[in-house]
């Protein structure tokens, strides 16, 4: 199923807080899915028996609404607000600090993060594809992000597969899901009874084996892989091509854009919910003594004007050439820097557009294939 | 014998009001104790509101806050200028004309005689314009009010001698980095956010409310797109003008909004 090694077991439905539990017991503080002002997000469970059922959510372009599955199941909803990435890039942090000493002088510190050990319960395939790029940017050899690092070292990372996708969804065409192949300590395929369980890395081995799951059966496992092909095929989004590179920097100076432009508010919530979106901007906190000063990271977009500004001109002044920008990085020039696409098919970037342009159709109308949705 | 250390000499700095509410300095003051240490650095020669008086007298920075809307502030703003190193205007008053500046283009002498018992004690302008329609304004700071950290931030900039960040970009960005959901997503809400300038920390949209515009025009404000938007949410072109009618409707981006959506419903 999950393209493990490791033999699946099985944990019965009311034996999902077991897991909780023992992840509690090795000192991770427990994240789960949690409705915060009118989404599911992820937040702190107090209890091993905390996570919610029933939660779901209806998504499309610039819309998201809460709603209930029938089937009271745990995790039935496609993916919120965020992925993983503000548990491992901080949207805003301290990287150093300066302080000047008795005699004058100034004194640099570097600022270590105190990052919790973390376990996210409930983290998706398209999320799992996307840390993967994030890491390869915040963790490339030579130019380790210690701050990322730090945080990313504490996450313990619980996958769940996803039975049903969300209508702006579309990893089956990316790739990238919807069931969790690789990235994650566990994962877990949620069935009318319980839930088929894999490990994939050793400290996730050792908490399953802590909780003494018997196998899961042959009939299980298919049921897992079944579920896998629905909420694949149940997916009506899609990209015309996993290399897009050549199909869209042939096209610069598409008249689509203008068009785009004129819809586009520019306001970078795209590239805060897009879970490889790795932008940000350095600024300086001075303590309002002038005896010390913060110097910080915060996230930045490239729909933003101080993003473009270069030394006496602005390489990005309007809307279109941002949205150009975003785009032909995400689906072109990223395959330059990271050998493929940086998207992963969460569809964050329709949902959570305010006024809902969709990817997959700008895509469809600059390389005119006409391969778009419904 | 210990040579005294010579104290740097303080900048001066002098915060004048204008037609306003008193909110922006408010600001300033509701900054307690990071108001004494800013004290201990700059001398503050003029401030009404919190004790020192010297309005006329020369000074490195002035702090303007409020609109010029009457013949007496067309007069001061001049002089204040002419005495001042540095001007930084504060406040939606100050930057776009204020939540008076509503009176611009349908100001008549009768509403004053409807509204005021002594319409003679009345000497406002036809309009209220922001600072830097009439003098040389070297920095503003949007907002209804201001926010304390913001002050901080310019004044902090000036003491260093770096020109002080002037963050443009959409309430949204502040929005995002706070982990707020998009209200407009998931609940239809016709907020403001997307077009205007942050500094607020997303202070609205934080209560689960929609950002109503009071620190004006983002950078590349796309109102078009927003007001298509909020029509489809269901808003009638009237509200649709009111979204943009507000703290900042003289602000021209803002103006021209509502300007074209009236146009746009005529038609």
């Amino acid at each position: 199923m999950f393209s493990s090694p490791e033999p699946a077991g099985f944990l019965p439905l009311d034996q999902l807080h077991a897991l909780v539990a023992r992840l509690m017991q090795l000192g991770y503080q427990c994240l789960g899915p949690a409705v915060e002002n009118d989404a599911i997000v992820m937040r702190e469970l107090d209890a091993p028996d905390g996570l919610p059922r029933g939660l779901q959510a209806e998504q499309a372009p610039g819309r998201y609404r809460l709603t209930t599955d029938p089937q009271h199941r745990y995790f039935a909803w496609a993916n919120g607000p965020q992925a993983i990435k503000p548990q491992a890039f901080a949207p805003q942090e301290s990287l150093w600090r300066v302080e000047r000493d008795a005699a004058g002088m100034l004194q640099f510190e570097a600022v270590v993060p105190n990052a919790p050990a973390q376990a996210i319960i409930g983290v998706r395939a398209c999320d799992l594809a996307a840390l993967a790029l994030q890491d390869a940017h915040f963790l490339r050899e030579g130019r380790r992000d210690p701050h990322y690092a730090k945080r990313r070292e504490q996450l313990f990372l619980v996958a769940v597969q996803c039975a049903e996708p969300g209508a702006t969804c579309f990893c089956a065409s990316t790739g990238d899901g919807p069931t969790p192949t690789a990235g994650y300590d566990l994962a877990l395929a949620e069935l009318p009874d319980g839930f088929v369980a894999v490990s994939g890395s050793a400290k996730g081995a050792a908490v399953l084996s802590a909780l003494n799951l018997s196998a899961a059966n042959a009939q299980q496992v298919d049921a897992v892989r079944q579920q896998g092909q629905a909420a694949a095929a149940a997916q009506t989004r899609s990209l015309p091509g996993r290399t897009l590179r050549d199909a869209l920097m042939s096209r610069l100076e598409h008249p689509r854009w203008d068009e785009v432009a004129s819809r586009c508010l520019a306001c970078g919530n795209c590239t805060a919910v897009c879970p490889t979106c790795f932008c940000h901007a350095e600024i300086d906190g001075p303590a309002l003594d002038g005896e010390a000063s913060r110097h910080e990271r915060i996230w930045d977009s490239c729909f933003g004007e101080s993003h473009g500004h270069l030394h006496g001109f602005n390489v990005r002044p309007d809307i279109r050439s941002r949205y150009r920008q975003w785009l032909t990085h995400k689906l072109a020039t990223w395959h330059d820097q990271f050998g493929r696409s940086g998207c992963v098919g969460c569809g964050r970037c329709i949902a959570w557009c305010p006024v809902g342009i969709d990817l997959t159709e700008e895509v469809a109308a600059l390389t005119g294939s006409g391969v778009s949705h419904e | 014998m210990n040579t005294p250390k010579a104290d740097p000499i303080k900048p001066r700095v002098a915060v004048h009001k204008f037609s306003s509410c008193d909110g922006c300095q408010l600001a300033f003051l509701n900054l307690g104790e990071d108001l004494l240490t800013l004290a201990g650095r700059v001398e503050l020669v003029h401030f009404a509101e919190a004790g020192p008086l010297d309005p006329d007298t020369d000074v490195d920075v002035a702090f303007v806050e409020g609109s010029v809307s009457t013949a007496e502030d067309l007069e001061r703003i001049q002089h204040i200028r002419q005495h001042s190193g540095l001007l930084i205007a504060i406040g939606a008053c100050a930057t776009s004309g204020g939540i008076q500046g509503l009176r611009n283009g349908v100001f008549g002498e009768n509403w004053v005689t409807q509204i005021y018992s002594h319409p003679e004690a009345i000497a406002s302008l036809e309009r209220s314009t922001p600072i830097s329609s009439h003098v040389k304004v070297d920095f503003e700071l949007w907002g209804c009010p201001v926010s304390g950290p913001q002050m901080l931030a310019v004044v902090n900039s000036l003491l260093l001698g770096v020109t002080p960040r002037d963050n443009a970009d959409k309430v949204c960005t502040e929005c995002k980095r706070r982990g707020y959901p998009c209200i407009m997503v998931t609940r239809g809400i016709a907020c403001m956010g997307p077009v205007t300038r942050a500094g607020c920390g997303a202070l609205c949209p934080s209560l689960g409310r929609d950002c109503y515009g009071c620190y004006g025009p983002a950078e590349n404000a796309n109102t078009g797109a927003l007001a298509v938007q909020f029509r489809s949410q269901g808003l009638s072109p009237e509200a649709v003008v009111q979204r943009f009618q507000s703290i900042n409707s003289q602000a021209p981006v803002f103006l021209a909004a509502a300007d074209r959506i009236r146009i746009k419903s005529h038609d």
